[in-house]
């Protein structure tokens, strides 16, 4: 251990202290020249006031819907039973104990307060950072599982099935994604829903138009990924695999694809991390995910530079835990 | 066991190559047959269409009397019975020893996984490699993974073994401990077609050679005529070129 320090000391180029301090020296003049800017605009820097965007106490008040008397208020465990009589009615309401604000025999109208308790709530931006998560973890599946079997067809011998992929794959790579957003949700969104309604079946939430644009997106770029993969991986092992008697899809199952993976992880997770980042484009069509719930944040408090700030940390969280993830994989493939 | 009907196959890609031109022959149960010849001349391409590895363009390919070029032919149920071991190996390098010899086991012939693993076993100890059955075959030396591919290929318990020349991608030193293993297996009476330029091999196991050149068979016959007497002044030339 203790020679594998020095041997690292020993290896560093000449002036390699002097250096280090000269990035830290650029890194903090970066931070003070960014500060002292927005002090000249008299930026009001608040940052004690983005913590309710994460989470909050809420007051909640527990009301009567009915007119009438308090009849008994009990306590049990930790909650507070508090009965209410009227004429011909009676209406039980719980909370949590010691917050009634009635005694017995009050008498209550509709809408009066029989309670108040504050309870912990999660932030505009805790849910919509969920949102962006789900809508990111559902687009990867069905990008792999599109990316995979367009892959599959463009490597196909049959042309309907190469051709299509081809197609798929040049107009998805050829067009903006912000179109495709705007296409699946008004145009194909509204084509599915009306047909839909016509049979009487319910809507399809515009979050799902989001997934499936997103998934379309990323399984073009994932199915030449996988081409590549599966075209890295030697002949002689698929011809191993058919003189041994296996199908087509069993080869592919057991020898082709297992081995591909190890050669598409790498670039496949800078697809999924792209994925996440296109995700934020999603508040076009009105799904509150994290970077459209910051501006909603925004629009409230006039706070762009810690929200925005905070928006883009918030990101990173999410791309550099899965490139970890990923790095951990490729480990673990390594060695088995 | 074998019956190949005026075999040719043309190549169209990268340009135009006739590989094979009418080939006849005929192999019989428990036949050593081994297939000499120039590079060049189609003795691996013949070798390859007899389990549909390359599609023969036209004439006839029968095995243990199944017809292999007819369109209905389930060739996956003849690969079973025609085993194949390849220069360069292409043993499955994400697949341990064991796995490579028991994966096609439980997933072609649908063999539990004790069954699969007493046969890997059998076999593995058979070609010398019982003690390394964990390892990755990149661990190993190309002699020992050729002996593990034979034992892959044995496990289907095919009826017929092909060999694409087993010892060319090896170093001299492990050739002779791959070629004892087919020696062993000729003597059991399996049926094998063999392409190699091992001439030790070919006299002392063949019944039988074939010498191609130009995709063509110009010669055949018992190692004696072969090696000591040959008609053709073309087999002459490249006896003379070799020995």
């Amino acid at each position: 251990m203790i020679g594998e320090n020095n041997q690292r000391i020993t290896d560093r180029p000449p002036g390699y202290n002097k250096w280090v301090m000269v990035f830290c020296v650029g890194v903090m003049v970066f931070i003070g020249l960014f500060y002292y800017s927005s002090q000249k605009i008299k930026y009001n820097w608040r940052w004690n006031r983005t913590p309710i965007y994460f989470a909050y106490e809420d007051d909640i008040d527990v009301t009567s819907t009915i007119d009438g008397e308090v009849s008994s208020i009990r306590t049990d465990g930790g909650e507070v039973i508090i009965t209410v009589k009227g004429i011909g009615e009676e209406e039980i309401y719980t909370a949590p104990a010691d917050s009634q604000q009635v005694s017995e025999g009050d008498l209550i109208s509709p809408g009066d307060t029989l309670a108040t308790y504050q309870k912990w709530k999660a932030g505009l931006l805790v849910i919509g950072l969920w949102i962006t998560l789900k809508i990111s973890v559902m687009a990867t599946i069905l990008g792999v599982i599109i990316g995979i079997i367009s892959g599959l067809m463009r490597i196909s011998d049959n042309p309907a099935l190469r051709w299509t992929a081809m197609i798929y794959v040049e107009l998805i790579r050829g067009s903006p994604l912000m179109v495709q957003i705007l296409i699946w949700y008004f145009v194909l969104g509204t084509l599915i829903n009306d047909f839909f309604y016509s049979y009487g079946l319910g809507q399809v939430p515009a979050i799902w138009y989001g997934i499936a644009s997103l998934a379309c997106f990323s399984g073009a770029y994932v199915s030449e990924i996988v081409r590549a993969g599966i075209q890295s991986i030697h002949r002689g092992q698929t011809e191993a695999a058919r003189s041994l008697g296996m199908n087509y899809a069993q080869s592919m199952r057991h020898i082709i694809l297992p081995q591909a993976l190890r050669q598409i992880l790498p670039p496949l997770a800078g697809q999924f991390i792209s994925l996440i980042k296109d995700s934020s484009l999603l508040g076009i069509i009105a799904i509150r995910e994290v970077t459209k719930a910051a501006r909603e944040a925004v629009t409230a408090t006039l706070q762009p530079f810690e929200i925005y700030i905070i928006l883009g940390l918030l990101y990173l969280v999410l791309t550099f835990s899965l490139s970890m993830y990923v790095q951990y994989l490729e480990k673990r493939m390594a060695t088995s | 066991m074998i019956q190949a009907k005026n075999v040719y196959k043309t190549f169209y890609v990268p340009h135009e190559i006739n590989a094979l031109v009418d080939v006849t022959a005929d192999i019989a149960a428990g036949e050593v047959v081994v297939v000499i010849g120039p590079s060049g001349s189609g003795k691996s391409t013949f070798l390859r269409c007899l389990n549909r590895l390359e599609h023969a363009t036209s004439g006839h390919i029968f095995i243990d009397g199944i017809d292999i070029l007819n369109q209905k032919t389930d060739i996956n149920k003849v690969r079973m019975e025609v085993g194949m071991v390849f220069q360069s190996f292409n043993l499955f390098p994400h697949k341990t020893v064991l796995e490579n010899v028991t994966l096609a086991q439980k997933v072609v012939r649908k063999r539990s996984s004790g069954d699969a693993h007493e046969k890997a076993m059998a076999l593995l100890e058979k070609v010398g490699i019982s003690d390394k059955i964990n390892v990755y075959p990149d661990q190993l030396s190309g002699g020992q993974q050729q002996r593990v591919a034979i034992a892959r290929a044995l496990a289907m318990e095919p009826k017929v073994m092909l060999f694409d020349e087993p010892t060319s991608a090896l170093d001299p030193e492990m050739i002779g401990e791959v070629l004892d293993v087919m020696k062993t297996l000729a003597r059991e009476g399996m049926t094998m077609v063999v392409v190699t330029h091992e001439m030790g091999f070919a006299r002392e196991v063949a019944d039988r050679v074939i010498f191609m050149d130009a995709g063509a068979i110009v010669e055949e016959g018992t190692p004696e005529h072969f090696f000591t007497d040959p008609t053709h002044d073309r087999t002459k030339l490249f006896l003379s070129q070799i020995l």
